[in-house]
């Protein structure tokens, strides 16, 4: 057990945890963000992503001692008025819902990186988190839709 | 208001404000009187429907919202009637109670794609009556005839003087109305908010990572607990480690070794530290190609039927051809996205459950049973759950929760890893079928024969109905056909059948297998779907006919004759097609509802892949109350049928689940799912089924497409070829 410091959604969060602690269980267990999905534990379905310094990571494989000093974001840190929020809800992708805090999480990293994303590479960015309500076309019509809304918010 | 749980919210509302309550308790009229009862507990079971101060407007929903978006579909019919703005109107899960149940099966229940069918006119009604309890008070503030009085967006309107009053400030005094018995319906016609596709009611909390699935209910004094499964089935645990670390409590159960501590991985680690000893149990060498064999040998005997065999032998025997096709499909799980998961608190005084499940009363049930606690002292909360697929209508891992939390004595949060979900699933039986057909001289259809070998669902679900308390007239027919060892399920689609045949008969031989089965999305359907559809298109080829016209001569429904034509439409029938493409087309009516698929697919024949670039998708089913919901459903329904035409199998190894995660069970991924068109048909027929009429016919049009384009007919799922990412090509 040691002090442990994680900064996630921009708050510094002091615990006393095992360094090897899988870090999944300590944001749903220690910190109540139960945003954060356990699906297979196996980095399979990708129901636990986080965004670590902005890039997706499955947080079932990685331990807490590895993330001290990085940047942890979850869904509990997406404002409402996300773009990414905003097309998923004008889409209505969103059918039974567990994945998809993980599906809008990377596709907030994929729309920062690669504002004017197309198909291709919508389909392979995506493709680490599975659905199993179906809702794959959804989430591209809602990238796409995120793409120009947040050029609207540039433009604005 | 985003830290408020849901549950935090209903009795804030109640506490502040005084409501409107409603009371329904038969398919078509409100009975109860409000008036002279004694006002019940704002968080007691008993409310159908709360108005707030502020005019919000919380529709207490008796099903599973499981992504299906019944929620949304239901609160609409009350909103409709009701005249409030959807902007005000909320949902809660309804707790298990008698007054919610289903009438014609006695029981608080999803399934069968038929909440919306069934609720359709109650809810209406409901929100109906409401809205007069609302006139009266109001005309009896004004002291005005109540027929100067109408309503809009959320308040009473006093036409002649204009004078207006919210909902929300006249609740309290509507509560006091008699609940009328007889209220209009809108008409249809005149609806604002129905088949709009308004936004649907859990999708903001469910994108911001706000719903609480089973997992995510936390209770004072909780612990964790996980589970060392036996070896065998049947297997007991003879000694564990004395003490293993971090671990709160250790108690063995007929399911295992149950280990309590105070976080998941504390348990995890309790649970592989244990090195339980077990007792031999059932020896089981069950393997896939023992499966295999076993549905093999099944088609060899001889099955029971409800039609006459000797009138279609006759017909085959003078045919002049015959189309004699043998189909296999696999055992498939339901890989909803969370592992099986619930809480469960029981104390000598009550026991309180929060769970994801499709069977709110017979988990009340067998809660009250092995606790000894009378229902009254059972809650049964229902969570949102990660897509059901049929999985939650068993609660098996309920049962393990509740024993848990009443051996330690404390509330129990069970965690399911998805090893043990895939392992210990109810699986959609694996089965074979054996069909024959006769044709005369002019190519008529004029017999068909057919075989289903399985394992029986319906043995293990009846009695699990009937404990839960099921009506029996809601089972006659599936005990009548349990009686002779007919699995109801496995007979689906054919009472009545697909197609006009003048000669048809059908048997089931029960194939008994060690394997637990249970109902899997369109349970007899999606595969019953995928033999007829697959042998109607060889029959088609086999005259050299075209399968679209073929099957519109054996089709005289005329809904079921426009649904295909659309898809046909729409899917380019008939239209040239690049070099190695194929366009195959299926059609299947279930759940009152009509369903047709074209698929477009090409086939690599040297390094056999076949890419799947269209799916167009058709859905007749009735008057749409959300037609954007509808159109989900199909979409998902078409993944669901992509991946288990090309990916699904659960795969057995001596004795055990050889495909324990999603490394070894695949699903369908984001790259390899193809275009997808859906076309909801507009209709005013009566309301049909959403959830499942759309997965049957999606694999034989895959693997039509497939004999279409390349000539190889795949009878057995999951077909030989690998699936391509279509987005690899050019």
């Amino acid at each position: 057990m040691s002090r442990v410091v994680l900064r996630i959604n921009n708050q510094n969060y002091t615990i006393e945890v095992d360094e090897h602690a899988t870090l999944l269980w300590v944001l749903r267990e220690r910190l109540g963000l139960l945003g954060v999905h356990y699906g297979c534990g196996i980095g399979e379905c990708g129901h636990c992503t986080v965004l670590l310094d902005g890039e997706p990571a499955y947080s079932c494989q990685l331990k807490v001692g590895e993330v001290t000093g990085r940047s942890i974001t979850t869904i509990e840190g997406i404002a409402p008025d996300h773009p990414v929020i905003r097309a998923w809800l004008e889409e209505q992708v969103v059918q039974c819902g567990y994945c998809q805090p993980a599906q809008v999480l990377r596709a907030i990293a994929l729309i920062r990186k690669c504002p004017e994303p197309d198909l291709k590479t919508i389909s392979e960015w995506m493709d680490p988190v599975l659905c199993r309500c179906g809702t794959y076309p959804r989430i591209r019509r809602a990238i796409l839709r995120a793409a120009s809304l947040a050029r609207q918010d540039r433009n604005v | 208001m985003s830290k408020i749980s849901r549950r935090a919210f209903i009795r804030g509302i109640g506490g502040g404000a005084l409501t409107l309550i409603a009371y329904a308790s038969s398919s078509r009229v409100l009975v109860l009187n409000a008036l002279g009862r004694p006002r019940p507990s704002v968080n007691g079971p008993f409310l159908w429907l709360q108005v707030g101060k502020d005019g919000c407007v919380t529709v207490l929903i008796p099903h599973s919202e499981m992504g299906q978006g019944i929620s949304t579909g239901l609160a609409l019919l009350v909103a409709e009637e009701l005249d409030v703005p959807w902007e005000n109107v909320r949902f809660a899960h309804a707790e298990a109670a008698e007054h919610f149940v289903e009438p014609t099966s006695g029981l608080q229940f999803t399934g069968g794609s038929q909440s919306m069918r069934h609720r359709f006119n109650q809810l209406r009604t409901l929100g109906a009556a409401a809205r007069v309890m609302l006139l009266r008070a109001a005309a009896k503030t004004w002291r005005v005839p109540i027929s100067e009085c109408s309503t809009r967006e959320g308040r009473v309107v006093h036409e002649p003087s204009g004078r207006s009053l919210g909902y929300g400030v006249l609740a309290a005094k509507a509560a006091l109305e008699r609940v009328p018995l007889r209220v209009p319906l809108k008409p249809l016609e005149e609806a604002r908010l129905l088949g709009r596709s308004l936004p649907r009611l859990d999708a903001l909390e469910k994108v911001m990572g706000r719903a609480r699935y089973g997992m995510d209910v936390a209770l004072e004094g909780m612990c964790v607990a996980c589970v060392a499964r036996p070896p065998m089935p049947g297997a007991r645990p003879n000694a564990w480690a004395s003490q293993v670390p971090g671990e709160i409590k250790v108690v063995p159960f007929d399911f295992g070794v149950a280990v309590c501590a105070e976080s998941f991985e504390r348990a995890q680690a309790g649970v592989k530290a244990l090195d339980a000893k077990w007792s031999a149990g059932q020896r089981v060498f069950i393997s896939d190609s023992q499966i295999e064999s076993a549905l093999k040998d099944a088609l060899t005997r001889k099955g029971a039927s409800e039609r006459e065999e000797g009138r279609v032998v006759e017909a085959l025997a003078r045919a002049q051809k015959v189309v004699d096709s043998k189909y296999f499909v696999p055992f498939l799980a339901h890989a909803s996205m969370e592992p099986m998961a619930c809480v469960a608190s029981v104390t000598e005084a009550k026991c309180e459950i929060f769970t994801p499940t499709q069977a709110q009363t017979a988990v009340k049930r067998m809660a009250a049973k092995i606790t000894g606690l009378p229902e009254e002292k059972v809650r049964v909360h229902t969570t949102f759950m990660a897509g059901a697929f049929g999985r939650y209508n068993d609660f098996d891992f309920v049962r393990e929760a509740v024993l848990i939390s009443k051996a330690v004595g404390r509330p129990v949060k069970l965690i399911w890893t998805r090893e043990e979900d895939l392992a210990f699933d109810f699986f959609r039986p694996a089965s074979a079928s054996w069909v024959r057909a006769g044709l005369d001289s002019n190519g008529k259809l004029l017999a068909w024969w057919q075989r289903i070998a399985a394992p029986s669902i319906a043995e293990r679900i009846v009695p699990m109905w009937k404990e839960a308390g099921i009506r029996p007239e809601a089972i006659a027919n599936m005990e009548r056909r349990l009686a002779k060892r007919i699995d109801d399920f496995g007979v689906e689609g054919f009472e009545p059948f697909q197609y006009e045949v003048p000669h048809l008969y059908y048997e089931f031989v029960n194939c008994d297998l060690p394997v637990r089965v249970g109902l899997w999305r369109s349970p007899g359907h999606n595969i019953n779907g995928f033999v007829i559809e697959s042998f109607v298109d060889e029959v088609a080829h086999a005259l050299g006919k075209d399968p679209l016209e073929f099957r519109l001569s054996l089709l005289s429904n005329e809904r079921a004759r426009r649904v295909l034509e659309i898809a046909a439409e729409k899917g380019g029938w008939g239209k040239k097609l690049a070099p190695g493409h194929g366009l195959g087309i299926a059609r299947y009516s279930s759940c009152g509802s009509h369903a047709a698929h074209v698929a477009e697919v090409s086939v690599d024949l040297e390094r056999e892949i076949v890419y799947v670039h269209r799916v167009v998708a058709a859905l007749d089913c009735g008057f749409a109350v959300h037609p954007d919901a509808i159109a989900a459903q199909l979409e998902g329904c078409v993944v669901m049928g992509l991946s288990a035409t090309f990916l699904e199998q659960v795969r057995f190894e001596e004795g055990r689940v050889a495909s324990t995660n999603f490394d070894r069970y695949k699903i369908l991924r984001f790259s390899h799912t193809p275009e997808i068109e859906v076309f909801v048909v507009p209709s005013k027929e009566p309301v049909g089924g959403a959830g499942e009429p759309g997965l049957p016919s999606v694999a034989p049009a895959v693997t039509n497409a497939i004999f279409a384009a390349c000539g190889i007919r795949f009878r057995s799922l999951p077909v030989g070829f690998s699936l391509g990412n279509p987005g690899t090509l050019k």
